[in-house]
C-alpha cells in the first residue's frame, strides 16, 4: 500500500488506484455535491471514496463473473458445460474464490481503516457537538465557554480536527459524508471523530439515525474556510452581540423578553442565558435556519417564528402567530436577523 | 441400515399388496376433518399449513401497501401525503409487519405445509401446537396491524432504539404494542421452531437418513435452531425495555446507570441472525426447485448442508454489523467485518452448487425456474454488497442511508420473496391445483422489473447523501431522478403482484392436484392426504421417486409401513434422529378447543396489557390457562392402547406407547429449555454488560449493596432440595404408592416456593432497589425471571399432582411427571446460576 495520502486538488485518491480512479473521475464529477460521499473534502473522505471506487468496480466484475457462469450454465450447449458440473467447481467457486478475494480485500480494508483511525495532529482543532431534538449545539472548547452556535458547524482548511459528539436525550449520528462517515451521538457516551479537510466549500451534514418526529429535519450546514477567515468568525462568535441600531430592532429586543424567548434561549451578553434551544448570538449570519429546515434568508426568520409548528411539526420551538402582533413578530425576526 | 433393508428381495414391499378395502376406510375415518364451525379445531397441517401460507402472504400484502405509501411520499421532494407522526409509523410498520408477521411465519407456514409429505409423515409431533402457533399468529398480527388505524401503531422504527423508545420521548402506548404486540408473537415462532425442530429429527420416513433428507428439512432445522438461539434475545430485551417504561427499572437510561447500547446489543444479536432464519429455508427451497427444473440431483449436496450450518454458525458473530458508527474501536469492528467476510462463503458455495446443477442437467424454463433464477441475480447482487457493508469505513457512508435500504431489499427480497414465489408455483401442484403459466410468466417480469427499478436506484440515492427514515427530503442535493425512478418501480412491483394475487385467486385450489405435475424427486410427489401418505414410504435415496420409478405406486397403494391405524387413533410414526429407524408410533390427539381459547385468551391477555386494562388481562390471562390445562389435560399424555404393539412392515414391530427420553415430547421439553437457558444467559450478560460500562464503583452503587448472603445460601439449599424432591418423586412413581408420589411433589412445590421467596428477599434485606439504578433493575430482572419460572414450575408440579389424583399417572403413563421433572431441573440449575451471579460474582470479584 502506498505510505501516505497523495491528495490531489480535485479528487484525493490513492495512486495505487488511479486507473479505477481516472474511470471514477467521470461518475465523481456526475456525483458532486454537498452532502455525498463522493465527493469528498478532505481526508477521510478521500480514502472512503477511493475504497468505495474499489469495492464498486470489485463487486461489479464479481457479479457478471457469477452471472456470466449462469448464463453459461443455462445456454451453452450440453458438451460445453463439463467444467461447470462436478463438485469441484462448487468448490473452487464456492470456497476458494471466495477465500482468496476476500482474505485481499480484508488486508486493503484493514489498511484503510487504521489509516483513518490514525491521529495526524498532537493538538486538533476540538469541536464539540451535541445532537437534541431536533438540531445541534455546536461549540468550541478550546477558544472558550463562549465559543458557542448551532446547527453550523465552521473549520479551517488544512486543520485536523477532533469532533467530540454527545447528545442531549435520544441517539443522533451526526453524517457529514464529503468530510467523513457516521458517528453516533449517543446518551451518556462522547464519541470521537477525526479528519482534515483539504478544500474549502460549503456542506451539508445531516442526523442519520432515526431520533424521532422530525428526524428528516435535523441538517447543517458544514462550512471549510481558509485559516485567517475560520479566526475571525470564531473571534466575531465570542464578542458581545451589537447593540440595536434603529427603533424596530429596540422593540425586537424588548418584544424577545417579553415574550419569554430567553427561557430557552440564550444571546451572549444579555440576561436571556436559555439552553434549551439554540444560541441565537449570531443567528443572522448563519447559513440556514431550523437545523437547515430554512434557508436563512430575509423574511424566513419572521415566517419560522410565526410558523414553527406548520414548518416543522412537533418540534420544541412553539408557533407565535397568534401570541405577538404581526409588528413585534417582524421586529423580534429584524433584531435577531441583525445579530451577525 | 441393516435394519431396513428389505426382508425378502429388493422389490418387496414392506407390507403385502393389496391392502384389504377397510383398512384405507378406517384410516380415512380418524383422520376426517370436523365439518361446519368445528372446523376451527382442527390441525391437521394439511389444513394448517395452507391456511398459514395465505395469512402469512396477506401481511406481505398488507406491509407492501405501506410500502407503496412510502414511495408515493417520497416521488417527488417536499411532498407531504401523510404528516411526519403517521410516515413514521408507516415505515415502522412496514419493517416491523415485514419481518415479523411475513417473512419468519412465512417460511413456518411453508414448512407445516409441505413438511410432513416432504419427510413422509402423517403429521408433525405437536400438531396442536403448530396450530396454537398459527392462531396467535394469524389473530395477534391482525390486532397488532389494525393499530396503524387508531394512530397506536409503533414509531420508533422496527428496531426500537432507546431512548427514543423509553417512556420520557415516547409516553404514547405505541411503543408498548411493540413491545408487548410483537413480544408475543415471537412466542408463535418459537413454538414453531420446537415443532419443527422434533418434526423434522423424529418424524422422517424410515431409512431417510440425514444425509438423504431433503435441503429444504435442512434449511427449515438449521432456521429452528437459529430461532431458538436467537429469539429469546429480543424477548429479553422487550421484556427490560417493558420493565424500564411500566416500572422505572433503568436498563437503558445512561443517567441512572444503564446503556442504550445494551438494547442495540441484545436486538442485533437476534436482528443479525434474523436475515439468516428468513434466508436459509428460502436457500432450502432453491436447492429442492433447482434439481426438479433442471432434471439432474443438486451438485455438491453434503457442501450445500454444511453452507446451511456453517451460515448459522457465523451469522451469530455479525451483529456488530449495524452498530459500526456507535464508536466501537476499530480494532474490534476488524472482527466482525473478517466474520462478515466469512459468511459470505457459504453463501457462495450454494449459488456455486445450483450453477452446476444447472450446468448437470436440461433446464426446463418453467416460471419457478423463471423465479429461481431472478432469485440467482437479485440475491447475488445483495449479497456483493453486503460485503461491501461489511467494510467498516464503507460502512460508516452507507449505514443508514438509502445505499441499505437497497442492500437490504436486495437480500430479503431476492433472498426470501422470490424463492417463496418460485415455492409458490413450484409446490401448488402437490397441495391442488397448479397455477397459471401465463399470469406466472407476466408476473414474473413485472416483480423482477420493478423490484429493480425500485431498489436500484436507490443505491445512487443513498450514495448522494440520502439517509433513511426520512418523511421527505429537500430538492437540490441531486436526488430528485432517483427517488422518482423508484416510485415507478414500487408501482410496477405492485402491478407484480397484483397479477400473482389474481393468479392464485382464480386458480389456486387446495386437494386433487396432478402428483406428477414436474417428475420431480422427492416424496412430497406422492399422493397425498388428510392422513399423509396411504403408507410411509421406506427410502433409501436423496430422490426416492427418481431411484425407485414404482416407489410412487407402491406407497400410494399402502404397501409401505403402517398403512393402517393401529390403534383406531390419529397416529405418526416415531423414528431415531440420525438414522431414521422406526422407534415407536405416537398417537396423537383428535380435534379439540383446548388450544383454539388458549390462543384466544393468549392474544386478549396481551393486548389488554398493552392498552392498560388490567382486570380484563388477569380474566384473559385465566382464559388462556384454562385452555392450555384443557389442551394438555385431553390429548397429552394418553394411556397406553390396548394395541400394545404394531408391525408396521418388514416384520417390524413398534410400541404404541413410549416414556423417557425416546419420546418426542422428551425432545421437545429438552429444545424448551435451550430456549429459556439462551434467555437467562441474555439476561445474566446484560448483568455483567452493565458492570462493565459502570465500573467497579458503581456496582453496586452508593446506597445499594449485594444481596443478603444468608439468604442466599437458602435459596440455594431450597432450590436443590426441591430438585431432589421432584426426583424423588419421579424415581417414587410406578415404585410406590401415589400418596408418597403426591407428598414428594407437595414437597417440592413447598421448597421451590421458599426458594424463590428467599431468592427475593436476598435483593431487598441487601439494600437493592430496583427503580435508582441499572445495578438494582438488572439484578431484580434476575431474580424476578427466576420467580416467575418458579411460578410456572408450581404449575406444572400441581397439574402432575392433579393428574396423579384423577388417576391419569402411573408408572407407565409419565410424560406429565417426566417432563414437570426437566423443567423442575432445568429452574433449579437456572437458580443456582442466577444466584451464583448475583452473590459470588461481585464477592470473588470486588
Amino acid at each position: 500500500m502506498p505510505p501516505a495520502p497523495a491528495l490531489t486538488p480535485h479528487c484525493g485518491l490513492l495512486p495505487a488506484t488511479r486507473i479505477a480512479a481516472v474511470a471514477a473521475l467521470l461518475l465523481t464529477a456526475a456525483c458532486s455535491g454537498v452532502q455525498t460521499p463522493l465527493d469528498p473534502h478532505g481526508d477521510a473522505a478521500a480514502r472512503i471514496a477511493t475504497l468505495t471506487i474499489v469495492l464498486f468496480v470489485g463487486g461489479t466484475a464479481i457479479f457478471l463473473l457469477v452471472m456470466g457462469l449462469l448464463g453459461w450454465a443455462l445456454f451453452a450447449p450440453g458438451s460445453r458445460r463439463g467444467l461447470l458440473r462436478g463438485r469441484g467447481f462448487v468448490v473452487g467457486g464456492g470456497i476458494v474464490f471466495p477465500i482468496v478475494t476476500l482474505v485481499a480485500l480484508l488486508v486493503y480494508s484493514l489498511d484503510a481503516s487504521r489509516a483513518l483511525v490514525l491521529p495526524r495532529e498532537a493538538q486538533p482543532l476540538r469541536i464539540e457537538v451535541i445532537g437534541r431534538q431536533y438540531w445541534w449545539e455546536v461549540r468550541y472548547p478550546d477558544a472558550g465557554e463562549d465559543a458557542v452556535t448551532a446547527n453550523e458547524i465552521r473549520l479551517p482548511v488544512g486543520r485536523e480536527v477532533e469532533l467530540l459528539l454527545s447528545s442531549g436525550d435520544v441517539i443522533h449520528s451526526l453524517w457529514i459524508p464529503n468530510l467523513h462517515g457516521k458517528m453516533d451521538m449517543i446518551p451518556g457516551r462522547v464519541n470521537r471523530q477525526r479528519f482534515t479537510a483539504e478544500r474549502t466549500g460549503v456542506l451539508r451534514g445531516q442526523c442519520a439515525e432515526f431520533c424521532g418526529l422530525q428526524h428528516s429535519f435535523m441538517a447543517l450546514a458544514v462550512v471549510v474556510q481558509e485559516p485567517e477567515d475560520f479566526a475571525a468568525w470564531l473571534a466575531l462568535q465570542q464578542a458581545p452581540v451589537p447593540e440595536p441600531a434603529d427603533a424596530q430592532t429596540v422593540q425586537g429586543m424588548r418584544v424577545f423578553g417579553e415574550a419569554g424567548c430567553g427561557a430557552c434561549h440564550a444571546v451572549r451578553g444579555t440576561p436571556w442565558q436559555g439552553r434549551l434551544g439554540p444560541d441565537l448570538s449570531r443567528v443572522g449570519s448563519r447559513l440556514t435556519l431550523a437545523a437547515g429546515a430554512l434557508e436563512n434568508q430575509h423574511g424566513t426568520m419572521a415566517g419560522w417564528i410565526a410558523g414553527a409548528q406548520d414548518i416543522k411539526p412537533g418540534n420544541a420551538m412553539p408557533a407565535y402567530s397568534r401570541v405577538l402582533a404581526g409588528e413585534d413578530l417582524l421586529a423580534v425576526a429584524a433584531w435577531l436577523e441583525g445579530l451577525r | 441400515m441393516d435394519d431396513l433393508a428389505p426382508r425378502a428381495s429388493a422389490s418387496a414391499t414392506p407390507n403385502h399388496l393389496p391392502r384389504p378395502a377397510e383398512e384405507l376406510e378406517r384410516l380415512e375415518a380418524v383422520w376426517r376433518m370436523p365439518r361446519g364451525v368445528s372446523i376451527v379445531t382442527e390441525f391437521n397441517n394439511n389444513l394448517i399449513g395452507p391456511l398459514f401460507v395465505a395469512t402469512a402472504l396477506l401481511f406481505l400484502l398488507l406491509a407492501g401497501l405501506l410500502g407503496l405509501l412510502i414511495r408515493a411520499q417520497l416521488a417527488v421532494p417536499g411532498l407531504t401525503l401523510v404528516d411526519a407522526a403517521t410516515y413514521n409509523q408507516v415505515f415502522t410498520m412496514h419493517g416491523t409487519v415485514m419481518m415479523f408477521l411475513f417473512a419468519v411465519p412465512a417460511v413456518e407456514a411453508v414448512a407445516i405445509a409441505l413438511l410432513p409429505a416432504m419427510l413422509g409423515t402423517r403429521e408433525l409431533p405437536f400438531p396442536r401446537l403448530g396450530a396454537y402457533a398459527f392462531l396467535i399468529y394469524a389473530l395477534g398480527g391482525t390486532f397488532f396491524y389494525c393499530s396503524i388505524f387508531f394512530g397506536a401503531a409503533p414509531d420508533g422504527g422496527w428496531f426500537m432504539y432507546p431512548p427514543l423508545t423509553s417512556k420520557e420521548h415516547s409516553p404514547g402506548i405505541n411503543t408498548d404494542m411493540y413491545l408487548l404486540g410483537i413480544g408475543f408473537i415471537e412466542i408463535s415462532a418459537i413454538a414453531g421452531a420446537i415443532e419443527l425442530i422434533v418434526g423434522i429429527l423424529r418424524c422422517r420416513a424410515p431409512g431417510m437418513t440425514l444425509g438423504r433428507m431433503p435441503m429444504f428439512a435442512w434449511g427449515m432445522l438449521v432456521f429452528a435452531g437459529m430461532v431458538v438461539f436467537a429469539f429469546p434475545a429480543v424477548i429479553v430485551a422487550s421484556t427490560l425495555l417493558e420493565l424500564e417504561r411500566a416500572f422505572g427499572w433503568p436498563f437503558f437510561l445512561p443517567e441512572r446507570g444503564g446503556d442504550p447500547l445494551l438494547w442495540q446489543h441484545l436486538f442485533w444479536f437476534f436482528g443479525h441472525p434474523e436475515v439468516y432464519v428468513i434466508f436459509l429455508p428460502a436457500a432450502g427451497m432453491v436447492s429442492m426447485i433447482v434439481p426438479a427444473m433442471a432434471g439432474a440431483r443438486l451438485v455438491g449436496h453434503s457442501l450445500v448442508a454444511m453452507a446451511l450450518v456453517g451460515t448459522a454458525f457465523l451469522s451469530f458473530g455479525l451483529w456488530v454489523h449495524h452498530m459500526y458508527a456507535t464508536g466501537i474501536p476499530a480494532l474490534s469492528l476488524a472482527f466482525f467485518a473478517a466474520a462478515g467476510f466469512a459468511v459470505s462463503i457459504p453463501s457462495g458455495i450454494q449459488v456455486f452448487a445450483w450453477i452446476a446443477t444447472f450446468a448437470s442437467g436440461k433446464v426446463r424454463w418453467e416460471v419457478p425456474t423463471l423465479y429461481v433464477l431472478g432469485f440467482l441475480f437479485i440475491f447475488v447482487l445483495g449479497g456483493l454488497t453486503g460485503v461491501m457493508v461489511s467494510v467498516t469505513p464503507f460502512d460508516w457512508q452507507a449505514h443508514d442511508t438509502y445505499f441499505i435500504v437497497a442492500h437490504l431489499h436486495y437480500v430479503l427480497i431476492g433472498g426470501m420473496v422470490f424463492p417463496l414465489l418460485a415455492a409458490l408455483y413450484y409446490w401448488s401442484p402437490s397441495l391442488g391445483q397448479p397455477l397459471s403459466d401465463r399470469l406466472g410468466r407476466i408476473g414474473f417480469w413485472l416483480l423482477f422489473g420493478g423490484v429493480n427499478l425500485t431498489f436500484f436506484p436507490m443505491h445512487i440515492s443513498g450514495m448522494m447523501g440520502m439517509p433513511r427514515r426520512i418523511y421527505t427530503y429537500p430538492s437540490g442535493l441531486g436526488l430528485e431522478l432517483w427517488n422518482a425512478l423508484s416510485t415507478v418501480g414500487a408501482a410496477v412491483t405492485a402491478l407484480g403482484f397484483l397479477v400473482v394475487l389474481i393468479d392464485v385467486v382464480l386458480h389456486f385450489r387446495l386437494g386433487g392436484g396432478q402428483r406428477d405435475h414436474w417428475k420431480a424427486g422427492t416424496l412430497e410427489w406422492i399422493d397425498n392426504n388428510n392422513y399423509g401418505p396411504r403408507s410411509i414410504p421406506r427410502v433409501q435415496d436423496r430422490y426416492p421417486l427418481w431411484s425407485d420409478p414404482g416407489l410412487r405406486r407402491e406407497v400410494e397403494e399402502g404397501g409401505h409401513y403402517l398403512p393402517m391405524t393401529a390403534t383406531g387413533r390419529r397416529e405418526a410414526l416415531v423414528t431415531s434422529p440420525a438414522e431414521a429407524i422406526p422407534q415407536y408410533v405416537q398417537v396423537l390427539p383428535f380435534p379439540g378447543w383446548g388450544h383454539v381459547v388458549a390462543a384466544v385468551g393468549t392474544c386478549a391477555f396481551f393486548f389488554a396489557l398493552t392498552v392498560p386494562l388490567l382486570v380484563e388481562a388477569a380474566l384473559a390471562f385465566c382464559v388462556m390457562l384454562g385452555g392450555m390445562i384443557h389442551w394438555l389435560w385431553t390429548g397429552s399424555d394418553p394411556a397406553p392402547s390396548a394395541t400394545r404393539s404394531v408391525d408396521i412392515g418388514d416384520g417390524i414391530r413398534l410400541p404404541t406407547h413410549a416414556s423417557g427420553p425416546v419420546t418426542t415430547s422428551w425432545w421437545a421439553m429438552i429444545a424448551l429449555m435451550l430456549v429459556q437457558g439462551v434467555a437467562f444467559s441474555c439476561l445474566l450478560v446484560s448483568w455483567l454488560y452493565l458492570w462493565l460500562v459502570n465500573g467497579d464503583a458503581m456496582w453496586p452503587p452508593p446506597g445499594q449493596g449485594v444481596p443478603a448472603g444468608g439468604f442466599g445460601l437458602a435459596a440455594f439449599a431450597l432450590y436443590g432440595a426441591g430438585a431432589l424432591a421432584i426426583g424423588a418423586a419421579s424415581w417414587l412413581l410406578g415404585r410406590a404408592g401415589q400418596w408418597w408420589v403426591r407428598l414428594a411433589l407437595l414437597l417440592a412445590m413447598a421448597l421451590f416456593a421458599a426458594g424463590a421467596w428467599a431468592d427475593l428477599s436476598a435483593l431487598w434485606s441487601g439494600g437493592v432497589q430496583p427503580q435508582a439504578h441499572a445495578y438494582g433493575a438488572a439484578s431484580f430482572a434476575i431474580a424476578s425471571w427466576q420467580a416467575v419460572h418458579v411460578a410456572i414450575a408450581l404449575l406444572m408440579a400441581g397439574y402432575t399432582l392433579a393428574r396423579s389424583l384423577a388417576g391419569m399417572l402411573d408408572g407407565q403413563r409419565r410424560l406429565t411427571m417426566d417432563n414437570t421433572r426437566l423443567f423442575w431441573l432445568y429452574v433449579a440449575a437456572q437458580g443456582a446460576a442466577g444466584l451464583g451471579m448475583l452473590h459470588v460474582v461481585p464477592r470473588l470479584l470486588a
